[in-house]
Order: C-alpha cells, then structure tokens, then sequence
C-alpha cells in the first residue's frame, strides 16, 4: 500500500509538471553551478522518492511469488554452481491479462475517474468563475473556502460522508421528514456514494487550476467580443472557454489521476461490487500476500495514466502549433 | 470668450442635426462622479477628440458610448436613436482598445473576420470583407499569423481593421497611438486620418497626449474632473483657451496673474506685478474691472532682440538664463528684472547667425492681439 500511495502521488506531480510544461523550461536552462543545482535537486528528490520504490515494484512485478519475507522470490540468484541467474516471470502480467475481474477492474475505474472528472468540471468551472469574478474581499474568502476543507484529514471527511449518507442519518432523517420517503434510503454503499466522495474529495484541485485561468484572463476581450456583436453566452464559448483551456487540462489531470487509483473512498463509501483497481491492489498486496500480481497492476495502471498525460501534452503542443 | 467654435471645413457634409449627440450624461460610481452633465455634438464624419488627463473622465464617457458603462443620468443619442440602454453587442458601434484586445487564440483573419460572424454574413462575403480591410491596413499575408507573430504597430492594425470591418457609424478609439513608439506614431497618425477620410466613419477618440489629439482632431474636447471644458478646433483650442486649464494643458504657456485696470470695448490694459510692467491687449475682456485675471502669453509669440524695439507697449527687458538648441527653434528662459521667468521660442531662421548668449541682456516684445486673458 505504502510503495501504491507513494507512486500514485509522484505520478500527480509529474503530471502537474508536464502540464505546466516546467519539464521543458527545466531543459531549457544552461550553465551555472547554482542553476544547476537548483535544477539538480527536484530531480534527485524524484530519484530517491519514484525512481527507486518504482524500480522497486518492477522488480516485484516480474519475479514469482514465494513464502519468505519478503514474500517474493529475487529477481537476481547466485546458484551453487557459481551461475549469476536473472529469472524475469510474466506470469503475473499473462496471469492479469487472462483474468477478466482485473480488466473489469480498470474499465471500472477509468469510467468511475472519468465521470467524476466530468462532473468535477461541471461543478468546479462554475464555481471557479464565481470566485474569479466576486469582488476583492469576497473572493479572498470563497477561495479561503474552497481549500478549508484541507486543513482536516482526508479519511475524516470521508468518514464524515458514511455518517452523512447512512440509513440513520441526516439526509435519510431529511428525506423521510419531507415525505419524499417513508423508510430509509440505501446510499452509503452505491455507485452514488462513490461517485459523490469522489466529486467531494477531489473539487479544489478542479477550482484551484481553473480559477487561475479564469483569474487571468483579460476582461477586455470579453468587451472587444461584446463590442463586436457577440451575446454573453456565445462569448462565454468562443473566448472564455477557449482561452481558460489549460486550466481545463490541468484540473482535469489533477482529478482524473488520482481517482483512478483512489482506494480509500470506493473501499469506505462503495458497496461489495464497486471495483476498482485501487482496492484490487490493495486485496492482492494484503489479502493475498500476493506482492508480484499487485505490483503488476500497479505497474499497468502507471502506464495507462502516462498514457493519458503523453497524450494530452501532444494535443497541447498540437494546439501551440496552431 | 471664443468659446465653443463649430467646425469649419472639418466636416465634409455638415447636417443639420448632429450624428451622435450627448445629452446631460453622468456617470457616477458610488460617491465619485466621473462624468458630469456633459453635452457634446459630434457631426458625421468628424474625427473628434477627447483630450485630457488621466482620471478626467474621458475613458469612462467613451465607454459609455461603446455601452460598457450605464450612464447614471442623460441620454445618449446616435443618428437620431436613443441608444442609451442599447447594451454593446446591439450598438452600430465599434471600439478599438488602448490594450488592442486581440484574441490570442485566433488567427489575424479570424480576429477580424470574428464581428462579421457574429452578424452571420455569408462566408464568400466575410472572406472578401477581411481581405479587403486587411489590405487597407497594409497586411496583406498575415491572415494566417496569431497576434503574439505580430510587432506593436502591426497588431495596433490588425485591431484597427477588426474595428472597421463591421462599417460602424461611430468608431471609438482608446489612446490608439499610446503604445507605439515615437515614429511609428507620426507614420501611423496620418494613416487613421486617410482611412478615415477615405470611409468616412465619425471617430470619437480619446487621448491624454495633446500633440495626438492636435494631429488626428477636426475637433477637440478638453476635459477635466469629468466635465468638458472647451469645445473647438485644434487651432481654437490653442489660440483661444478659454481658462487658464485649457491654455495650460496645450502646449507651452507663460502664465502671469494680473489686474485689470483699464476696460475698454476695443482694448484693456492689465497690470502684471509679475512681469513688473502693463500688458496691452488690444481687445475687449468680459470681466468686471479690477477683477483678477491670468494672461497667457505663448513662448513662440515673444520676439527677443538686441536693440529695443519701437513699439510703445509690451515690451520687457531680461536676461537670457537658459539655452536649448532643438535644430529647428532655440527655447530661452529669460529673467525678468522681477525674478519672473519667461519662456521664449525662437525659430532657426539663418544659419550663420551670431545667436543669443547666455548672461545676455535682451529686449522682449509680443504683438498686442498675442495675449490671452483668461479670467478662471
């Protein structure tokens, strides 16, 4: 769980980085022993704290599972007959590619990732824009909002939404109140709550790029395509939006990535049949002590989120052609 | 005084009533007033000019023409219709911005092409449209190139053809030469007046910079705290200021307090104890005698000479403190006995000529019509 954690995190901010396109000015920057340590450090701390665990959980992901401790046999053995012997298994890949629960399991999570994305924008832009737009002091403190929820543990708030949502709670006592129904609803243990935790969970870090796109966008253009004959609305498609696309991307990313290892909210608001890879890894890695097939998961998930990020920087670039 | 003067010869098909017409517009945000009661004519086809400084109004009574601003009192008509509630999408009128605005994610093409779009003109037509207009700004070839491919002076262009495709009645224009630099602005004055000779669209400009406004205007519109302080043609404006504000703010101007001691209908003398002596003006003040007035002298209307001149009145002695060669005219700071400094523009005439030293003892004189008595 812990090496999981670690490298889900990391491949959020190499994204961010990739977005932003930093990777590329970091290239971009030459001489100086002081730049260069600058530069020197991000990467040496990606080094220690990615590289190395990723190695790691390759490693795993390609030798056999075994009873010892650690419970995998090594890659690399010295035989009694002085042969250095590298034993690389793709079972575990062939084992995960033949087993329809674990594609089931990813097709699941992108879907469950991609939806709350969705709906992530849909409430995030809004929201953002509202920000964007309120005056000086009212905008300090609907930001100070936005991000308040961070200043308590994540797992809390999310404990907070099972007593929210279960049968003998608030909005169950509400709706039965209101007479919309007369015995409790089932919500904590759906799709919904899923969906719901994640949109919850996962909110600021859609506002927070989209406000800065919003924020800076120039209001004059907004006049000059007002001036030009241009309702509001359309405006709205044809400049703002256009023009606040990075910002789209970004909290995009930051949301889509994530959740699509998320395994705290399917495990605590999901039902029995909510599957999704996250909890899948952690079964196989706790569960089944089964390290190598985890590490095989993990290792696929991380290249169809790289994936993911590849393919969006080519549309950017594409773009910046244009 | 010679206050408002209408245009002469400015406006190519004088009619009677006036194009765009401003009828006692305030605007007022929260407790400061930014525009006050102010009421301007502009005739088809003008090219009139805001001038002012920064704060004076002028922006804000622009954009209340554009519609971005809701006048708190007053109307605003154009062409006869009241467009005072017309919001800015629905106004025969087109701004071109002081920041030019361009979108950064169109094309040149389709910067200028986006205003017809929005009127959904047929596409054989917009194409002709923006060819059209793109090569009246002279870039031809750059339809394809996104406004950062662009130098200042060609985006100032691009805005400008964005502006003009729609074929406003009115176009407005915020400090349009303000971010250019120094030569392409001489370059570029003369171009928006040939274009605009050659559409005929009325120009509302505003500006802070009064040699612009002097260049582009038919007429000139001073502004200060939100009111219009003269309405008149450029050489009205400078020759006839009708306060000290006005005179101040064109140009350069020596500007002495006086006392009015003799009123007369064809001439008035005023006693300037800064000058230590009285100017003559040879016509009549309205003003009540021994009233305080300000008489402003322009520098290049005073004559220096080595000898004393003939004529009986307005003429000074002073000693010359400071020298500045421009190549065309040479600027004198001249002493006057009373401590006072003067400000003198002298024209290049000759080349070889033994010219005026520094610690040299000089003698003054302006033509009597020169002074410009002001009484606020």
């Amino acid at each position: 769980m812990a090496l999981i954690v670690a490298g889900g995190g990391d491949a959020v901010s190499t994204s961010v980085g990739v977005v932003t396109g930093l990777a590329g000015r970091f290239a971009a920057i030459r001489g100086g022993f002081g730049r260069r340590v600058v530069i020197a450090l991000p990467y040496a701390w990606l080094a220690v704290f990615f590289l190395v665990p990723f190695l790691i959980v390759l490693k795993i992901a390609f030798s056999n599972i075994q009873l010892s401790m650690p419970p995998v046999e090594p890659v690399l053995t010295w035989t009694a007959d002085h042969v250095l012997q590298l034993r690389v298994h793709f079972s575990n890949f062939t084992f995960v590619f033949g087993d329809r629960l674990y594609l089931a399991a990813f097709v699941n999570s992108l879907q469950v990732a991609g939806v709350s994305t969705l709906f992530a924008l849909l409430i995030g832009y809004p929201m953002a824009y509202g920000i964007a737009r309120a005056p000086g002091t009212w905008r300090n403190i609907l930001f100070l909002l936005v991000v308040l929820p961070f200043f308590t543990s994540f797992l809390l708030r999310v404990y907070a939404w099972m007593g929210l949502l279960g049968r003998s709670g608030p909005i169950n006592a509400l709706l039965m109140y209101l007479g919309i129904t007369h015995e409790p609803v089932q919500l904590l243990q759906t799709d919904f709550a899923v969906y719901l935790g994640m949109v919850y969970s996962y909110l600021p870090f859609m506002v927070l790029p989209l406000y800065s796109a919003i924020e800076k966008l120039d209001l004059t253009l907004l006049e000059a395509a007002a001036d030009l004959g241009c309702r509001p609305t359309k405006a709205f498609f044809t400049i703002t939006l256009p023009l606040t696309k990075e910002g789209i991307y970004a909290g995009c990313l930051l949301v889509f990535i994530p959740a699509v290892g998320e395994y705290v909210i399917p495990a605590l608001l999901g039902g029995p049949d909510t599957l999704m890879i996250g909890r899948v890894v952690w079964d196989e890695f706790f569960g089944n002590r089964d390290w190598p097939v985890a590490s095989a998961l993990a290792i696929m998930l991380l290249l169809i989120l790289s994936g993911f990020v590849l393919l969006l920087q080519r549309v950017q670039a594409q773009e910046a052609e244009a | 005084m010679n206050a408002a003067v209408t245009a002469v010869g400015a406006v190519p098909q004088a009619s009677p009533a006036p194009y765009v017409r401003i009828d006692r517009l305030t605007k007022r945000f929260g407790d400061f007033v930014a525009v006050r009661q102010v009421s301007l004519e502009i005739q088809r086809g003008e090219i009139f000019c805001l001038l002012g400084g920064s704060g004076c109004g002028k922006t804000t009574l622009l954009r209340m023409l554009a519609g971005f601003e809701t006048p708190t009192e007053g109307a605003i008509y154009i062409d006869g219709v009241d467009v005072t509630q017309v919001p800015p999408y629905e106004r025969p009128v087109n701004m071109m911005f002081q920041s030019y605005a361009l979108f950064p994610h169109m094309t040149v093409a389709q910067n200028v092409a986006f205003g017809l779009k929005q009127d959904g003109t047929g596409r054989a037509e917009i194409e002709s449209r923006v060819r059209e207009m793109l090569s009246m700004v002279q870039l031809d070839g750059y339809e394809k190139r996104k406004p950062h491919q662009l130098s200042g002076g060609q985006r100032q262009r691009v805005a400008l053809a964005r502006a003009l495709v729609k074929r406003p009645k009115l176009l407005l224009l915020d400090e349009p030469l303000g971010a250019l630099d120094k030569k392409l602005r001489e370059h570029t004055q003369f171009e928006l007046v040939n274009l605009q000779e050659k559409l005929g669209v009325t120009f509302v400009i505003v500006t802070h910079d009064q040699e612009e406004a002097m260049t582009l205007a038919s007429r000139i519109g001073v502004m200060r705290s939100g009111e219009i302080l003269q309405v008149g043609t450029p050489a009205d404006i400078y020759e006839f200021p009708n306060s000290r504000f006005v005179a101040d703010f064109i140009g350069s101007v020596n500007m002495v307090d006086g006392r009015l001691i003799e009123d007369e209908p064809d001439h008035v003398r005023i006693e300037c104890a800064q000058l230590g002596g009285i100017v003559y003006v040879d016509h009549g003040v309205s003003s009540p005698p021994d009233a305080p007035v300000s008489v402003a002298i322009r520098p290049e209307k005073i004559q220096l000479s080595r000898e004393r001149p003939e004529q009986p009145d307005n003429v000074l002695q002073g000693v010359i403190t400071g020298i500045a060669y421009l190549g065309d005219a040479t600027r004198y700071l001249v002493r006057l006995p009373t401590g006072f400094v003067l400000r003198v523009t002298a024209p290049n005439v000759f080349r070889h000529e033994e010219r005026l030293q520094h610690d040299e003892l000089v003698w003054l004189q302006w033509h009597s019509s020169s002074p410009v008595v002001v009484t606020r």
